[in-house]
C-alpha cells in the first residue's frame, strides 16, 4: 500500500527548534507522519534523528514550534505523555526490564486488576492474545533475558499494542538482527502498517530502508533536507541528500592520495579474515608502510567494530593478524600497543579524553600508561612532547595546563591524536577523526595526517564524509551491512562512484567477501 | 518471505523441572536460601537432639521479629537497586522517641503513630535526596544514619524504661497451640512480611519496583511512574524502621539509644542470603523472611554452643560472600543471554 | 580571583570559618601553651587525635579516586589493634620495644592482606565495591572479637601508649606519624605517574584502557593501601585507650572518613583527588567534633550535626542545585545565555556534558 497524500497527518511537526548550549541539534524541521504509511527518518550522525524522536517522545521538550499529534496540538513533559496520545518507541537497545518475564514486560503498568492486586492469569492471557496479534507464540511467563534480541523487539511492538499506540517509532530496530529476524519484524510491521497504524522507522542498512518504507524524510546537521516517496529517490541522490557536499579548503590536498606506495615489502598490518559473530563477518585488510587506508560505509555498516577487532578493544573470534609479516596475538589494547599499534576512537567523550585531567596529561597518558606507574614522564620530557605536538597540531588555547575538557571538540581531538603520536606508533587507526569539528581543525587534521603518511606513518582512516576518505587515502576499504564489500583504489573512482558503489555493490561480489564466507 | 515458525520454547517441551527452572530462575537463590535453612536446623537438631523443639521455634521468630520487619523494608529499598544504611539508627530513635514519649506520660495512641511518622520523615528525607538530588542511596542514607543515631541521642543520653501496659502487652502475650506460641510482636512481624509480600507480587507499585531494578532508564521510558516509587521504597524502610523500633522496645521493655548499632549490615545481609540481587531487580519479601530465619537460627546455635556470639558475624559474612559471588555468577549468565 | 576557584578555597575556608568561630566563642581554644618542652593545647589536641582518621581518609582517598570505596576500614582498625596488643599482652614483657615492635609488624601485616582480599574481590571478581568490602565490614569485627576473645584487651606497655600519647620534642608523636603518612603518599602520587593514573581510571576506565593503562594493579593497590593505613590506625586507636575494644575501634570511621574525603573536595564519582584536601577535610571533621564538645552537646549527639553537615554537602554537589542556582544568576543577568558551569564550592567536577543537562529537568519531573 502507497501512503496517499490527502489522509490528514497523525503527526505534524512544524519548526521545531532544539537547543543544546552552543548547539542548534533540531533548527526549524517540518516532520508530518501519516496514519498507515512506514516513514523512514535519514540522516548520518548527528543530522538530528534521535532528537526529533526524543522530541515526539516526550523525552526533551521542544525550544521553539510545534507538535500536533490527531489534529491536537500538544506538548510532551514526560514519556508517559506522549503514550498517552498514542506514541509509543521501541529503541534499538531494546527499553525493557530483562529480570521480568513476557507477560509482565507486555503489560507493566496496565496490568487488569480485580479488587485483591493484579490478575495475573488475565495479565499473561491479554499479553498472549497481543503477542499472538504480531503472530508470535511465547511462553509469556518465561524471563525476557531467556530471549533474543529480536523477540524482545516484538515484545516491545507488543506493549505498543497493550497502549493502543496510533504511532509506533522504531529506533534501529534492526541493527543486532539477522535475516531471518528482520523479516520477521516486516511482517509485523507491515500488519500494523496495513491496520492503520503509522510507524517511523529508523535504519542505517539503506536495503531495509528502501525495502519497507513508503516515505523518506533526509535531516543533515539539525535542518531538513527533503521528504519524498521512497520511488522518487534513487539509492544515490538519498545518499548524496544525507552526506551533502561541502566545497572546502581542502581540495589543495587532492594530490596526497596519488603518492605511489610500495607494496612489495610485508604491509605494516595483514588482517585476514578477522571478524566477531554477530558483530561484523570476517575481512580482510592490509595496510602497508605510508599508507592511509581509508574505510567509507555509512554509520552501522561496521567500520568501527572492524578496527576495534584489529585493536584489540573487542576481542576477535576468528581470523589473524600479522604486524611486518609476523602474527601478533591482539587480545587486549596494550597488545595492539605493544605491536606500535594505536587506535583513535570515535567517542571522543566516553572513550577517548579522560575530561577532568588536563590537556598536558592526556597528551602523555599513553606515553605514561607503557611505562608503568613507577617511571614518571618528566617534566621535561612531559614539556617536550606538550610543546611539539601543540605546535604541530594546532591547538587552541595553547595551554597544556587547562582541563581537556574545556577545549572545542576539534581540539579535543586533537589532543588525542598528540596522544597517539607521541607514543610513536608505525600504524595509526582513526576513526571519524573529524567528525563534529569546525573546518578549521577538519583541515589542521587531514593536513596532518597526510604529512605524517608522507613521514612513513601507516593511517587506517574512517569518516563519514566521503570525499575525505577519497581525498586522503590511496585505497577505500567499502562496507556495508557489517561486511566489507570491496576494495577501490582511489584513482580509479571519484565521488559519485564511490557512492554508487556504496548503495549498490552487491553484498557478496567482491573478494574479501567470499573467504569469509 | 513468509513468516517463519517463532521461537516457542513452549512448544519444544524441555521437562517440568527444566522448564520451571527457566521460568523462574530468580527463585533460585531463595530456594538455596531455604536448603541452607533446613542444612542449618537439621545440622542443629543432629548435634544437640534438643534444637528443634517448638519453644526454640517460637523464641527464633519472637526473637527476630524486629529484623524481620526492617528486613521487608530493605528489601523494597535493595529490589530498586539503592540501599538503606539508616535502619539501625532510625530504629534506635524511633525506639527511644517512643519510650520517653511514654515515660512522660504521653497517651499510646499518640506515641505509636509518632514512632512510625519519626521513622517514615528520615526516609522521605532520604527519599528525597536520592530522587530529587541525584545523592547516591549510599551516602543519603548515611547522612540518615547520623542523624537517626544523633537523634536518638538527643531524645536520651541514657536507657527509658517501658511501664506502659499496652507496648508490654505486645511482647508478653503468648497465643499458645500446643508447645508453639507467638506473640503479638510476632504476628506483627508476619503480618509486615504478608502485606510486603502481596505488595511486591500483586500491585502494579511493586512490580514498578522491580522494573526500576531491572532498568530504571526502560521503567521511565515505559511510562511508570519511577520518581514516586523510588521516594516510596525509602519511605517504606522507614516506616519499618519506626514499626521496628516499636517492636524492639516492646522486646526489651526499654529504649535505648545504642540500639541497634551495626543492625544494618546484619538486615542487609539477611536479605542478600534470603535471595534478593543487590544490584537490584530480583528478590522477594519471603526470601528475605528465610533469611532472617538463617541469621538467627546462626545466632541461637552459637549460643547453644557457648561460643563466641562473634562467630556469627563470621559465619554471617562468609554466607554473604558466597551469595554475592552466586549472584555475579547469575548475573554475568543472564547477561550473555542478553 | 584565582585564589577562590582554586579547588582547595571552600574547603579551606570552611576549616577556618570553624576555627574562627571557636576562638570568638572561647578564646582559650587558641591558647597553646609550653610544659617540659611539650606544647599543650586544643588545637594541639586536634592535631594529635585527628591521626586515625587522617590515616583512614587518606588510604579512603585513593579508594574513591579509583571510583570505589571501602567500608571495611573500621573493621581492620579492629582486627589489626586486636592483634597487635593480644601478641603484646601475650608476651612476657609489654614494655619491651622490641616486643612491641613485633606486634605493630604483624598487625600491620595482617590489615594489608586484609587489604589484598578486598583488591581482589573488587579488581578480579569485578564485584561492586560496597558490595565487596561489605563483606569484611561485616566478618572483620567478629574475627577481632575472636581474637580478643571477646573481651577488651588492656594492657599496660609504655612503648604502645608512646605511639598516641607521647611527644616527640614539640608535637604529639601521633601528628608525626599523620605527617610521615600525608608526605609518602604525596610522593608516591605525585612524584611518580601513580596519581594521574588513578585518577585517569577514575574519570574514564575505559579511554584509560584504550590508552594501554594497566588498571587492575592501580584498583589493587588502592585497596591494599587503605588497608594497610586503616591497620596503623587501629594501632594508634588502641594506643590511645590502652586496649583493643573490638566493637569500639573505628566504629563508624568509615563513614567520617568519606565524609572527610567529601569536604576536602574529592568527588565521590571518582577521578580527580586533593591529598591536601582530605588533610583539610580531616582537620574540619575533627575541628567539629570538638566543636561540638566545646558548645556542651554530648559527644553521642554529635552525629546529628555530620548529618546537616553530609546533607549540605551533597546538596552542594548536586546537579539540580546548580541548575537552580543557574537560573538565579541568570534572573540577575537577565541574559539569555546559558552560564557555564559554576566550579562548585568543594569543587565537585560537574558534569558538563551538554546533552546531559538537558534530559535532566525531564528524567526528574517524569
Amino acid at each position: 500500500m502507497t501512503a496517499d497524500t490527502e489522509v490528514p497527518p497523525i503527526v505534524s511537526m512544524r519548526g521545531t527548534t532544539i537547543e543544546f548550549p552552543g548547539v542548534k541539534a533540531l533548527d526549524g524541521v517540518d516532520f508530518t507522519l501519516r496514519p498507515g504509511e512506514v516513514h523512514s527518518l535519514m540522516g548520518e550522525n548527528g543530522a538530528g534523528k534521535s532528537t526529533l524522536i526524543k522530541a515526539l517522545t516526550g523525552v526533551y521538550q521542544i525550544d521553539s514550534g510545534t507538535i500536533t499529534v490527531g489534529g491536537r496540538t500538544q506538548t510532551f513533559d514526560s514519556t508517559a505523555d506522549a503514550q498517552a496520545a498514542g506514541i509509543s518507541t521501541v529503541y534499538q537497545e531494546v527499553n525493557l526490564c530483562t529480570n521480568l518475564s513476557v507477560g509482565e514486560n507486555v503489560m507493566l503498568g496496565h496490568e487488569p486488576r480485580r479488587t485483591f492486586g493484579i490478575d495475573w492469569s488475565g495479565a499473561h492471557k491479554e499479553a498472549a492474545r497481543h503477542l499472538g496479534s504480531l503472530g508470535l507464540d511465547l511462553d509469556t511467563h518465561s524471563p525476557l533475558s531467556s530471549h533474543s534480541i529480536a523477540i524482545q523487539q516484538l515484545v516491545a511492538i507488543a506493549r505498543a499494542m497493550v497502549l493502543d499506540a496510533k504511532v509506533l517509532i522504531l529506533d534501529e530496530p534492526t541493527s543486532s538482527l539477522d535475516r531471518g529476524e528482520v523479516e520477521q519484524l516486516f511482517d509485523v510491521i507491515r500488519s500494523l502498517r496495513d491496520k492503520g497504524v503509522a510507524i517511523l522507522f529508523v535504519s542505517h542498512f539503506l536495503d531495509q530502508v528502501y525495502e519497507i518504507s513508503d516515505r523518506l524524510t533526509v535531516l543533515r546537521n539539525g535542518k531538513l533536507v527533503g521528504e519524498h516517496l521512497v520511488g522518487d529517490l534513487p539509492r544515490e541522490a538519498l545518499v548524496t541528500e544525507m552526506i551533502g557536499r561541502e566545497l572546502d579548503e581542502l581540495a589543495a590536498l587532492s594530490t596526497v592520495a596519488d603518492r605511489t606506495i610500495n607494496r612489495a615489502a610485508h604491509p605494516v598490518l595483514r588482517a585476514e579474515g578477522v571478524g566477531k559473530k554477530g558483530i561484523v563477518e570476517p575481512a580482510d585488510l592490509d595496510v602497508f608502510e605510508g599508507e592511509v587506508v581509508g574505510i567509507a560505509g555509512l554509520l552501522g555498516s561496521g567500520r568501527t567494530e572492524l578496527v576495534r577487532l584489529l585493536y584489540g578493544a573487542d576481542k576477535a573470534d576468528s581470523g589473524t593478524i600479522a604486524v611486518r609479516g609476523k602474527k601478533a596475538k591482539i587480545h587486549q589494547p596494550r597488545h595492539a600497543i605493544d605491536s606500535r599499534i594505536a587506535f583513535s576512537s570515535e567517542n571522543r567523550r566516553s572513550e577517548g579524553v579522560v575530561a577532568d585531567l588536563t590537556v598536558a596529561e592526556n597528551m602523555i597518558l599513553g606515553v605514561q600508561a607503557r611505562r608503568g606507574w613507577l617511571h614518571r614522564v618528566s617534566k621535561a620530557e612531559q614539556d617536550a612532547i606538550v610543546s611539539e605536538y601543540m605546535t604541530a597540531l594546532g591547538v587552541r588555547p595553547a595551554d597544556p595546563n587547562v582541563p581537556i575538557g574545556n577545549l572545542s571538540g576539534g581540539n579535543q581531538q586533537k589532543v588525542l591524536i598528540a596522544r597517539w603520536l607521541a607514543m610513536q606508533p608505525e600504524l595509526l587507526i582513526l576513526d571519524e577523526p573529524t567528525r563534529g569539528i569546525d573546518v578549521g581543525a577538519k583541515a589542521d587534521i587531514q593536513r596532518k595526517v597526510a604529512e605524517l603518511s608522507a613521514q612513513g606513518l601507516s593511517v587506517v582512516f574512517i569518516s563519514s564524509e566521503l570525499e575525505e576518505v577519497l581525498r586522503i587515502s590511496q585505497r577505500v576499504n567499502v562496507m556495508r551491512d557489517r561486511r566489507k564489500v570491496g576494495e577501490l583504489d582511489s584513482h580509479d573512482v571519484d565521488l559519485d562512484g564511490l557512492i554508487d558503489y556504496i548503495a549498490n555493490a552487491e553484498a557478496d561480489a567482491p573478494a574479501a567477501a567470499q573467504k569469509g564466507a | 518471505m513468509t513468516a517463519q515458525t517463532l521461537e516457542a520454547p513452549k512448544t519444544s517441551s524441555p521437562g517440568a523441572i527444566k522448564q520451571f527452572a527457566a521460568r523462574h530462575a530468580s527463585v533460585l537463590p531463595t530456594l538455596a536460601a531455604i536448603v541452607i535453612l533446613v542444612i542449618v536446623l537439621i545440622g542443629a537438631q543432629v548435634e544437640f537432639g534438643n534444637f528443634l523443639t517448638a519453644r526454640n521455634m517460637s523464641a527464633l521468630l519472637l526473637d527476630n521479629a524486629y529484623l524481620m520487619v526492617l528486613a521487608v523494608g530493605m528489601t523494597f529499598v535493595i529490589v530498586t537497586g539503592g540501599i538503606d544504611l539508616s535502619v539501625g539508627s532510625v530504629m534506635a530513635f524511633t525506639g527511644i522517641l517512643g519510650s520517653s514519649m511514654l515515660a512522660s506520660g504521653t497517651p499510646v495512641w499518640i506515641v505509636i503513630p509518632a514512632m512510625l511518622g519519626g521513622g517514615a520523615a528520615i526516609g522521605t528525607l532520604i527519599g528525597v535526596l536520592v530522587q530529587y538530588f541525584n545523592v547516591q542511596p549510599f551516602i543519603a542514607s548515611l547522612a540518615g544514619l547520623f542523624l537517626g543515631r544523633g537523634l536518638a541521642y538527643v531524645v536520651s543520653l541514657s536507657s527509658v524504661r517501658v511501664e506502659n501496659e499496652g507496648i508490654l502487652w505486645l511482647q508478653t502475650t503468648r497465643f499458645y497451640l500446643g508447645d508453639w506460641y507467638i506473640t503479638p510482636t510476632g504476628i506483627i512481624a508476619l503480618l509486615v512480611v504478608a502485606i510486603g509480600a502481596i505488595t511486591m507480587a500483586w500491585t502494579r507499585f511493586g512490580r514498578t519496583v522491580y522494573a526500576i531494578g531491572g532498568s530504571e532508564q526502560s521503567a521511565r521510558l515505559m511510562g511508570l511512574s519511577v520518581a514516586r516509587t523510588k521516594v516510596a521504597v525509602y519511605v517504606i524502610s522507614g516506616l519499618c524502621g519506626g514499626l521496628a523500633g516499636l517492636l524492639l522496645t516492646a522486646y526489651s521493655g526499654a529504649g535505648y539509644p545504642r540500639n541497634g548499632i551495626g543492625t544494618e549490615l546484619d538486615v542487609i545481609a539477611c536479605v542478600v542470603i534470603g535471595g534478593t540481587l543487590l544490584t537490584g531487580g530480583r528478590g522477594y519479601v519471603l526470601g528475605s523472611m528465610i533469611g532472617v530465619f538463617v541469621f538467627g537460627t546462626i545466632k541461637t546455635i552459637i549460643s547453644f554452643m557457648g561460643a563466641e556470639q562473634s562467630w556469627t558475624h563470621i559465619i554471617v559474612g562468609a554466607l554473604l560472600l558466597l551469595f554475592i559471588v552466586v549472584q555475579r555468577a547469575i548475573v554475568a549468565r543472564s547477561d550473555r543471554n542478553t | 580571583m584565582k585564589l577562590v576557584k582554586s579547588r582547595l578555597f571552600w574547603p579551606a575556608m570552611a576549616l577556618v570559618t570553624l576555627l574562627v568561630v571557636n576562638i570568638v566563642v572561647n578564646p582559650n581554644f587558641a591558647r597553646i601553651t609550653m610544659r617540659d618542652g611539650q606544647l599543650y593545647g586544643a588545637m594541639v589536641d586536634i592535631l594529635r587525635q585527628s591521626a586515625p582518621l587522617m590515616l583512614v581518609a587518606l588510604g579512603m582517598t585513593l579508594v574513591i579516586a579509583t571510583r570505589g570505596i571501602d567500608l571495611s576500614v573500621g573493621a581492620i582498625m579492629a582486627v589489626s589493634g586486636a592483634v597487635a596488643l593480644t601478641i603484646i599482652d601475650g608476651s612476657g614483657d609489654p614494655d619491651n620495644v622490641g616486643t612491641v615492635a613485633i606486634a605493630i609488624g604483624v598487625a600491620v601485616l595482617v590489615s594489608l592482606v586484609l587489604g589484598v582480599w578486598n583488591g581482589f574481590l573488587v579488581s578480579v571478581l569485578g564485584i561492586q565495591p560496597i558490595i565487596a568490602t561489605l563483606v569484611l565490614m561485616l566478618a572483620g569485627r567478629g574475627v577481632a572479637l575472636l581474637i580478643t576473645g571477646g573481651f577488651i584487651t588492656t594492657v599496660n606497655s609504655d612503648p604502645l601508649s608512646y605511639i598516641a600519647s607521647g611527644y616527640l620534642t614539640l608535637l604529639p608523636f601521633a601528628f608525626f606519624i599523620s605527617v610521615a603518612v600525608i608526605a609518602v603518599i604525596a610522593l608516591l602520587e605525585r612524584r611518580t605517574a601513580l596519581g594521574m593514573l588513578t585518577e585517569a581510571v577514575g574519570i574514564n576506565p575505559e579511554a584509560s584502557r584504550l590508552a594501554g593503562v594497566r588498571s587492575r594493579g592501580i584498583v589493587w593497590g588502592a585497596y591494599i593501601a587503605s588497608g594497610v593505613l586503616a591497620g596503623v590506625a587501629g594501632i594508634i586507636y588502641a594506643s590511645n585507650i590502652k586496649a583493643a575494644d573490638a566493637n569500639a575501634a573505628g566504629y563508624l570511621i568509615e563513614l567520617y572518613a568519606i565524609l572527610a574525603v567529601v569536604l576536602g573536595g574529592t568527588s565521590l564519582m571518582g577521578g580527580k583527588f586533593s591529598i591536601a584536601g582530605t588533610v583539610i577535610g580531616v582537620l574540619t571533621v575533627q575541628t567539629l567534633d570538638s566543636t561540638i564538645l566545646f558548645f556542651g552537646v554530648p559527644s553521642a549527639q554529635s552525629p546529628v550535626f555530620f548529618a546537616v553537615v553530609v546533607i549540605i554537602v551533597v546538596l552542594v554537589q548536586s546537579p539540580r542545585v546548580h541548575a537552580w542556582g543557574r537560573k538565579v544568576g541568570a534572573m540577575f543577568r537577565s541574559s539569555k545565555e546559558t552560564p557555564r558551569d559554576g566550579t562548585p564550592p568543594g569543587g565537585a567536577t560537574a558534569t558538563s556534558a551538554p546533552v546531559a543537562t538537558k534530559p535532566e529537568h525531564k528524567e526528574v519531573s517524569a
